[in-house]
């Protein structure tokens, strides 16, 4: 059970590896010691190495296996998150994959992984978590969406039209279980400087990912739907977003 | 009639959504327990519990105030036997004018006689009287299987489930011993203290003097002031002591509420500024000395709850309560946690501290002969978490425990430390309830 500060109880990450998943769990469960935390991700080294930093930190850590390309995979995986004793306080959906833009809109294999994985498995990993958190009747889900889903954009738009579906489904969620006391807090990270952006130049009011999880940590706190990181991307991107077309396609975005 | 909506305790934190029974009679409450699903259930009262004691996150909640007869009364002995859903207020608005008072009240009379047991909650008379569960005579327990117990301080059961928390079965029913009075009024003395030795050392000297005794602490004075307070300490008052025009209406109870909070207040309003503004008044205000002056006991016990949904002054953000026991001879840790608190400068304009005197038998009651300070803290200061669970540390090394009723944020760790008869408690629980039908949001929060 969250408490009244804002200590959670047990943390549940699906694509347990990502930089911004384990800066945000430093910063919920890294205050107490003996957090129970669930880590699903594919199995391997980067896998082995975030349990161990994360039981540095003081967590209990628990791994499951979850591939997001694979159905019975993430559903077993979700089930088997939910089977310990006591209940989930938060689920952070922060799989997701960047792909070769380039390959992404002219290779139909490339095309359907990001679809597959950003948005598929995106929300059929929600449809599950929902049933689960409507049993308990409280808890949180972090949905790791993008800036990438406000405008589609010439140099990204494959990944950021599977982004923008994955947003709408977790936003739409949010209000479909409200009334069950369940929070769905919907992230929108600009450019994140992590493993999934290396080689990539940094665009402007880029973040680390310990920045993104304050601001995770902080929209969690004060019931929040959405966030932008940094805050500042919502009104930029409201902007872009506003840009007539003859404009915007000459931005070198 | 049901209702799936969210429950929150006082102070207003982590809800969570609970299908809401209206309690009907019992053969109803009995099928309710014996068809309770793998989320449990748990009775409610009037919701006074700061923080989740009377939530259960996705299963069943037994409002039970729609159960509030006054079963019988006997104003010889002063037994009374009355239903769990009867609150505190209807009692003495019933029982006052038959010279009866309730033998225990916190600072609210907005509690259940259920919630009362439950919390085996204590009042200002903890030092001479004990709490709650001490003038309980005898209760109906609808257990787990479906059978109803009538239960008397005889059994292990009902130790346990005074203090227990709803945790042990619903309270239907019970019969307490109620006081005696010759009026609704109380003679109080009131005394400002310079600091904390000297109200210390006040209470210790003079306390058993009287029936009635708490202190008004001022948590934001610093240095030589630290602990600067307000003491006020009173007994029952006779006929003989009213003044003649109150004598003749002298049992007569008719508090009045002055007004509700509206929701409109935002979190923040109770912060250091207005709050240190508010204890200097306060605190300048009261009397240097003052004997025997005659209040009321709405005015005595319950000054807050003149203004209903008092709580929303605090903002969306809420707030939390935090009481802790230490016992006699760790008056150094007081120090240190009033010390800690001055330091940090977090608001909290209702402090107050009292002496405890004999626990009630309880394996799971909160009071322990000591000192016990509770305070109302705004939430939102990034510090607070942090203090808070130093304070426990404080606490727990003092050999002291923390309040259930009060609590919003214990680690499922504390608790074993704070409570030594844990293992007893829970060996009876296991008894009779052994799937766990009784449950709430704190026993899973803190794995009771």
């Amino acid at each position: 059970m969250k408490d009244a500060i804002g200590n959670v109880q047990r943390v549940v990450v699906l694509g347990g590896t990502s930089d911004i998943a384990l800066a945000t769990l430093m910063r919920l469960a890294g205050i107490r010691r003996g957090v129970q935390v669930t880590l699903a991700a594919r199995p391997g080294e980067r896998r082995a190495a975030a349990t161990a930093s994360l039981q540095a930190a003081g967590m209990q850590v628990s791994e499951v296996d979850f591939e997001a390309t694979d159905r019975t995979s993430y559903e077993h995986a979700i089930v088997s998150c939910f089977e310990a004793e006591g209940d989930v306080d938060v689920v952070m959906v922060a799989f997701g994959v960047l792909g070769d833009q380039e390959r992404a809109w002219q290779d139909v294999d490339a095309a359907l992984e990001l679809v597959q994985v950003n948005y598929a498995a995106a929300v059929a990993c929600g449809v599950l978590v929902a049933e689960k958190l409507r049993v308990q009747g409280h808890g949180a889900i972090i949905a790791m969406s993008s800036a990438a889903g406000e405008r589609p954009r010439r140099s990204n738009f494959v990944y950021g039209s599977t982004k923008a579906g994955m947003d709408a489904f977790y936003t739409g969620l949010g209000y479909a279980l409200a009334k069950d006391g369940v929070q769905v807090l919907v992230v929108r990270p600009g450019f994140v400087r992590t493993k999934m952006t290396t080689g990539l130049d940094a665009a402007p009011l880029s973040q680390t990912p310990e920045q993104v999880a304050e601001i995770i940590a902080a929209g969690l706190a004060a019931g929040r739907h959405t966030v932008w990181a940094p805050p500042t991307m919502r009104w930029v991107m409201s902007v872009l977003r506003h840009l007539p077309r003859s404009v915007f396609k000459r931005l070198p975005v | 009639m049901d209702s799936r909506r969210p429950l929150a305790g006082w102070g207003r934190t982590s809800p969570s959504v609970a299908t809401v029974h209206s309690a009907g009679d019992d053969a109803e409450l009995v099928r309710l327990v014996t068809d309770a699903g793998r989320r449990g259930v748990l009775a409610r009262g009037l919701g006074r519990s700061y923080g989740d004691a009377a939530q259960n996150g996705g299963g069943v909640v037994v409002d039970m105030t729609t159960r509030h007869r006054v079963l019988s009364v006997d104003t010889e002995t002063a037994l009374v036997e009355v239903e769990a859903g009867v609150s505190l207020d209807e009692l003495m608005r019933l029982l006052l004018p038959r010279g009866l008072f309730v033998p225990v009240t916190p600072g609210t009379r907005q509690v259940t006689v259920g919630g009362a047991i439950a919390a085996d909650i204590h009042g200002k008379n903890h030092h001479v009287d004990g709490s709650f569960g001490s003038h309980v005579v005898a209760l109906d327990l609808l257990c787990a299987d479906g059978t109803i117990r009538a239960l008397t301080p005889a059994s292990e059961l009902f130790w346990a489930t005074v203090g227990g928390m709803g945790l042990t079965g619903l309270v239907l029913r019970a019969t307490l011993r109620m006081k005696k009075v010759e009026s609704a009024y109380c003679l109080v003395d009131t005394e400002r203290c310079s600091d904390l030795d000297d109200l210390l050392r006040r209470m210790a000297e003079g306390d058993d003097r009287y029936t009635y005794s708490v202190a008004w602490i001022d948590c934001l004075a610093r240095g030589s002031s630290l602990g600067r307070s307000v003491l006020t300490r009173g007994w029952a008052a006779t006929r003989d002591q009213l003044p003649q025009k109150l004598r003749d209406r002298g049992l007569e109870f008719r508090p009045k509420q002055l007004a509700v909070a509206p929701p409109i207040f935002p979190s923040g309003l109770l912060n250091r500024a207005s709050v240190g503004a508010f204890n200097e008044v306060w605190y300048r205000k009261a009397p240097r000395e003052r004997r025997g002056e005659i209040q009321s006991i709405a005015a005595f016990f319950h000054p807050l709850d003149g203004v209903a949904q008092w709580n929303r002054v605090y903002g969306p953000r809420g707030f939390l309560q935090y009481q802790f026991v230490v016992p006699f001879g760790a008056e150094d840790t007081l120090r240190r946690c009033i010390q800690m608190l001055s330091d940090t400068g977090l608001a909290s304009f209702l402090a107050v501290l009292k002496r405890f005197g004999q626990p009630s038998g309880g394996h799971l009651s909160f009071p322990a002969p000591g000192w016990t300070l509770a305070l109302d803290i705004p939430l939102g200061a990034p510090v607070l978490g942090d203090l808070l669970d130093r304070l426990d540390e404080e606490v727990m090394t003092a050999g002291g425990r923390e309040y259930l009723a009060k609590d919003s944020r214990l680690p499922a760790s504390a608790i074993a430390r704070m409570y030594p008869r844990l293992d007893q408690w829970r060996d009876i629980r296991q008894k009779t309830d052994p799937n766990g039908v009784f449950t709430s949001d704190l026993s899973r929060r803190l794995g009771l």
